[in-house]
C-alpha cells in the first residue's frame, strides 16, 4: 500500500482518568475518504481530536506523511496540513462570517481555497458575510465551519458530525459540496452518527464502539446487519 | 465656570486613565488574565522614561518612543515565560504571581531610586495652556495626553479589527481552544497580547511621568484607577474603557473642586455606585 | 537515607490513623505548655509569640477565604483597619470596657461587611481581588477623615484605658498574651469545625465544581457570603486586639497592605493554602525569614515576593501540601473519604 497520509497505531486517549479510546489503529491514504461511524459517546470525536492535536497523543504513534508526529499540538497539525471541522461548529461568536473564514487562513497555507472560492461553493453565505456567526441558521453555521477549515488548505480535512442538529435537506445540500472538496485532492475523514450519508461517500469505514474499532474495511464488504451489529456492539458468534 | 473647567479637566484626565486601563482591559479580554502589577509596570515606564531622558539627554517624548519597544519585548517575555505558566482554571496562581511581582517591582525601584518623588520635566509644556474661549483654558500636556489616548485606542481598534493578528486575538478571546485549529499557538498569541498591553503601558507611564510626581509606591493606586475605568466603562468594550476613564476623571476633578480631600474618594464612590447599580458597566458589549 | 523516609511516614500514618485521642492529647499538652508561657518566657519572647499568634489567626482567616471558600482577596486590610478603628472608637469615645470592646468591634465590622460584601460580590475572580483593594482604600480614606481619632496622623490609646486592662505592666503582658493565644486557638478551631460541618462540605463541593454543587442544591452565593462576613468579623476581632497591643492607631498602619495582606498571603501560600496546618508552617518560615533578613529592608520584601512566585510555579500546594502528597498524615483532617465497605 502506498504511504499513508496519516497513520495511528495503538492509540489510547484519556480525559483525565477516563479512558475514551483503547488501542486504536487507523490510517488514511492521500485523497481517500474514510467514514468513522459509531453511537453517541463511542469515541469518534475523541479520535478526530487526537488526530487534530486537540486531545494530546503524547507518547503515542501518530505519523504524518511518514514522519513521527505523535503528541503534536493543534497548531502544529494545522501547519502540517490537517484541518478539523469541530463538533458543534464552534464558530467565533463575536467575529463576522468573513472574519471567521479569514481566521482559518491565519497560517496562509497555499492552495486552491480562497475566500472567493469558499463563497462559490457556499453562495448562501454571501449576503451574510458581515453578520456575526451567532446570527446564522444551523446549516449556515456548518457551512462557515467547513469553509473555515478549507481556508487552511488542508491535505486532510476532518469533519466531526457535520449533520448534527440539521434538517435532512440541509444535510444533503452540504454533502453535495463534498465532491468539490475531494476534487482538489483533499483526504476526508467523515464522522457521523447517521450512517447512510457516511457509507454513501466513503471509500473505507471504521466503526467505533465503546472506544474500540469494531469493524473496518470497504462499505461494500459488509452487510447492513454486520454494520449495525458492529455499531451497537453485538458480538459475532464464532464464525 | 469653575465647574465647567473642572469637567473639562476631568475629561482630559480621563484620557490618561483610559491609557492606564487599555492594557489591563486588553489582557483580560484575550486571556482572562488580570495583572495586579499593572500599576507598577506604569511606574517602571515612568522611571525608564526619566532614565532615558537623563542619560541620553533626549526629548521626553522621544524617550517614551524609545522605551515602547523595550517594554513591549519585556511584556512578551514575561507572558511567554512566566504568566503562561500560571494560566488556567485556578485563579489563585495568577493573582499571587502578579501580586508578588508588584511587591518585587516596588521594592526594587525603592532600592534603586529611593523614596523621593520624581518627575520628567518637559520645559514650557509643563505649564502651558491653551485658551479655548471665555475663561476656559486647558493644559497643553493634558490635551496632548488625551489626544494620545484617542490615537492609541484607535490604533488598538485598527489592530484588532483590521489585521490578521487582531482577528486571531479576537478569536482567542472568543474560544481559546478552537483558535488552535486556525494554526495559532496560544503561547505566542497571549504573549503578543501582553506585548501590546505593555507597549501601551510604556506610553501611559511616560506621559504620566511628565505631569505628576511619582515614587516607587505610586503603582497600586494606578492599578485601581485603571481597574475602575474598566468597570465603569464596561468590560469588553474598547471605547467603553475611554468613557470609563473620562467618567472617573470627571468624578475626581469635580470631587476635588468640592474639596481637595474629596478627590480620590469621589472617584472610588462613582466606581462603587456603578458597581452597585450597573455592574456590567456603562457600555458593556458582550458577556465576559 | 531516602529509603528511611517512606518507613518513617508509614509509622506516622499508623500512629495517627484512628488515634484521634493521642493527637488531641498532644495538642492539649502543647496548648497548656503555651498557656503557662508567662511562667518561663521572657518579655521579648512573649511579645514575639503574641505577634506569631496574631499572624496565625489572620492567616487562618485568609486561608479560610482563599483555600476553602475560593475567595481571593487582597483587601482584608479593610477589616483589619475597620476593626482597629472601631475598637478605638468604642474604647475611647464610647467608654466601652476594653475586653468587651474587642468582640464588639468584631460584631460591628460583621455588620459593615454585609453591604460591603454585597458590593464586592458583584465581581469575580481577579477583579474581585482588585475590588477588595478599592474597598480597603475607601475605608482608609474615610478613617483618615475622622478627626476625633487623629485624622491622618492617628492617635494613641490613653493611659487610663491601658491601665484598665490591668494595673501592672506584667499583668497586662500576661493578659494580652493569653488573649492572643486564645485568638490563635479559636481561629484554628473555627476553621476546623467549619470545614468538618455541613458548611465545610458545601464549600468543598463549591471549590471542586460550582456548577455541579448548584445542581445538588448548594447555595453557592449564600455560603460564600456567610463565610466572607464571618472572616471579616473574626479578622476585626484580631485587629482590635493587635491595635490594643500596639497602643496606637493610624490610617497608614491600620490599612497597610504590606502588614495585613502581603505578609499574611505569604504565610498562607508558603505554608500550604487550603490546609489548616499550612499557616503554622508559614508562620514559622515567615518569622525565621524576618529574623535573618532583619537589616535588609526592601530585600525582605523582594525575597518574599520571589518565594511566593516560586511556590506558585513549583508546587502551588505549598510546603504542607507537598508533604501531604508524599504521605504525611493530616494533623487537622478535613477531608472526607467515601467508605465503600458497607457491612
Amino acid at each position: 500500500m502506498s504511504q499513508a497520509l496519516l497513520e495511528i497505531r495503538q492509540l489510547d486517549a484519556f480525559y483525565g482518568d477516563f479512558q475514551a479510546l483503547f488501542d486504536i489503529d487507523f490510517q488514511i491514504a492521500p485523497q481517500e475518504t474514510v467514514a468513522v461511524i459509531g453511537a453517541n459517546g463511542a469515541g469518534k470525536s475523541t479520535l478526530l481530536k487526537s488526530m487534530a492535536g486537540l486531545v494530546s497523543s503524547k507518547g503515542q504513534v501518530l505519523s504524518w506523511n511518514g514522519a513521527e508526529r505523535g503528541g503534536w499540538k493543534a497548531y502544529e497539525a494545522v501547519r502540517a496540513g490537517v484541518a478539523l471541522v469541530p463538533e458543534g461548529r464552534r464558530l467565533f461568536a463575536s467575529l463576522s462570517v468573513e472574519d471567521n473564514l479569514k481566521a482559518g487562513a491565519y497560517r496562509q497555507r497555499k492552495g486552491y481555497w480562497t475566500l472567493e472560492r469558499v463563497f462559490e461553493i457556499f453562495p448562501e453565505l454571501i449576503p451574510k458575510r458581515n453578520n456575526p456567526g451567532s446570527a446564522l441558521s444551523g446549516g449556515q453555521q456548518q457551512m462557515v465551519a467547513i469553509g473555515r477549515a478549507l481556508m487552511a488548505n488542508p491535505d486532510l480535512m476532518l469533519c466531526d458530525e457535520i449533520s448534527l442538529g440539521l434538517a435532512p435537506r440541509i444535510v444533503k445540500d452540504i454533502y453535495l459540496t463534498l465532491p468539490r472538496i475531494r476534487e482538489q485532492g483533499t483526504a476526508l475523514v467523515i464522522v457521523e452518527q447517521d450512517i447512510n450519508q457516511a457509507l454513501a461517500v466513503s471509500d473505507r469505514i471504521y466503526c467505533i464502539q465503546e472506544g474500540r474499532v469494531s469493524l473496518t474495511g470497504a462499505p461494500a464488504d459488509f452487510s447492513r446487519q454486520q454494520i449495525v451489529d458492529a455499531y451497537f456492539g453485538v458480538r459475532e458468534s464464532a464464525a | 465656570m469653575i465647574w465647567v473647567n473642572a469637567i473639562l479637566q476631568g475629561i482630559l484626565l480621563g484620557g490618561l486613565y483610559a491609557l492606564f486601563a487599555a492594557g489591563l482591559s486588553l489582557m483580560f479580554g484575550v486571556m482572562r488574565f488580570v495583572n495586579l502589577a499593572h500599576g507598577d509596570f506604569i511606574i517602571v515606564a515612568a522611571y525608564l522614561t526619566l532614565g532615558v531622558c537623563e542619560t541620553l539627554g533626549v526629548n521626553p517624548f522621544l524617550s517614551v518612543l524609545l522605551i515602547v519597544p523595550v517594554m513591549g519585548a519585556a511584556g512578551y517575555g514575561l507572558q511567554r515565560f512566566l504568566f503562561n505558566r500560571v494560566l488556567g482554571q485556578d485563579i489563585l496562581p495568577p493573582v499571587l504571581v502578579t501580586f508578588g511581582l508588584s511587591i518585587i517591582i516596588q521594592n526594587v525601584l525603592l532600592d534603586h531610586y529611593g523614596a523621593n518623588g520624581k518627575k520628567v520635566t518637559v520645559g514650557a509644556l509643563d505649564t502651558a495652556s491653551v485658551n479655548i474661549g471665555g475663561d476656559l483654558a486647558i493644559g497643553s500636556l493634558p490635551a496632548l495626553t488625551f489626544l494620545a489616548a484617542v490615537t492609541i485606542i484607535s490604533l488598538i481598534w485598527f489592530i484588532f479589527y483590521r489585521t490578521s493578528i487582531g482577528r486571531i486575538l479576537r478569536a482567542t478571546a472568543d474560544d481559546a481552544e478552537i483558535v488552535g485549529l486556525m494554526g495559532a499557538n496560544n503561547a505566542h498569541t497571549f504573549a503578543i497580547a501582553t506585548m501590546l498591553a505593555t507597549a501601551v503601558v510604556a506610553i501611559a507611564g511616560g506621559l504620566f511621568a511628565m505631569r505628576t510626581n511619582f515614587d516607587p509606591s505610586a503603582g497600586p493606586i494606578r492599578l485601581l484607577f485603571a481597574f475602575e475605568s474598566v468597570i465603569i466603562g464596561g468590560m469588553g468594550s474598547l471605547w467603553g474603557t475611554l468613557a470609563g476613564g473620562i467618567a472617573l476623571g470627571i468624578a475626581q476633578t469635580v470631587g476635588g473642586q468640592i474639596d481637595p480631600r474629596f478627590q480620590l474618594l469621589a472617584g472610588h464612590l462613582i466606581f462603587l455606585i456603578i458597581l452597585a447599580v450597573r455592574p456590567r458597566g456603562l457600555f458593556s458589549r458582550r458577556m465576559s | 537515607m531516602t529509603s528511611m523516609a517512606p518507613a518513617i511516614l508509614a509509622r506516622l500514618q499508623n500512629l495517627s490513623a484512628g488515634r484521634p485521642f493521642w493527637k488531641a492529647l498532644i495538642g492539649l499538652l502543647a496548648l497548656v505548655a503555651l498557656a503557662v508561657g508567662p511562667l518561663y518566657l521572657g518579655r521579648s519572647e512573649m511579645r514575639l509569640l503574641v505577634e506569631i499568634f496574631s499572624y496565625l489567626a489572620l492567616a487562618q482567616m485568609w486561608n479560610l477565604l482563599a483555600g476553602y471558600a475560593g475567595i481571593i482577596s487582597v483587601g482584608q486590610q479593610a477589616y483589619v483597619g475597620a476593626g482597629g478603628y472601631i475598637f478605638f472608637s468604642l474604647a475611647m469615645l464610647a467608654g466601652v470596657p476594653v475586653l468587651l470592646a474587642i468582640p464588639l468591634a468584631g460584631l460591628i465590622v460583621m455588620v459593615i461587611a454585609i453591604p460591603t460584601g454585597w458590593l464586592a460580590f458583584r465581581l469575580t475572580g481577579a477583579y474581585f481581588a482588585i475590588g477588595s483593594w478599592v474597598i480597603a482604600e475607601v475605608f482608609s480614606i474615610i478613617a483618615g477623615q475622622v478627626t476625633v481619632l487623629g485624622g491622618g496622623s492617628g492617635i494613641s490609646l490613653p493611659t487610663s484605658i491601658v491601665k484598665s486592662i490591668s494595673a501592672s505592666a506584667t499583668g497586662r503582658e500576661m493578659l494580652l498574651y493569653w488573649i492572643a493565644l486564645g485568638l490563635a486557638a479559636a481561629s484554628v478551631l473555627l476553621v476546623w469545625a467549619l470545614m468538618r460541618s455541613r458548611w465545610g462540605l458545601a464549600l468543598t463541593a463549591i471549590r471542586d465544581s460550582e456548577i455541579a454543587s448548584e445542581t445538588v442544591g448548594v447555595q453557592t452565593y449564600r455560603t460564600r457570603f456567610i463565610v466572607y462576613v464571618l472572616v471579616a468579623g473574626f479578622t476585626a476581632v484580631v485587629a482590635a486586639f493587635i491595635f490594643l497591643q500596639k497602643l496606637r492607631i493610624s490610617p497608614e498602619a491600620a490599612f497597610s497592605i504590606n502588614d495585613w495582606t502581603a505578609f499574611v498571603i505569604f504565610i498562607v501560600v508558603i505554608g500550604g493554602v487550603g490546609t489548616i496546618e499550612g499557616p503554622f508552617l508559614g508562620v514559622v518560615v515567615f518569622f525565621l525569614l524576618r529574623d535573618t533578613l532583619a537589616d535588609l529592608g526592601t530585600w525582605n520584601f523582594i525575597i518574599m515576593g520571589t518565594v511566593a512566585i516560586a511556590v506558585m510555579l513549583i508546587d502551588k500546594r505549598g510546603i504542607w501540601g507537598a508533604l501531604r502528597a508524599r504521605g504525611m498524615p493530616s494533623v487537622f483532617p478535613t477531608n472526607r473519604v467515601l467508605d465503600m465497605e458497607q457491612e
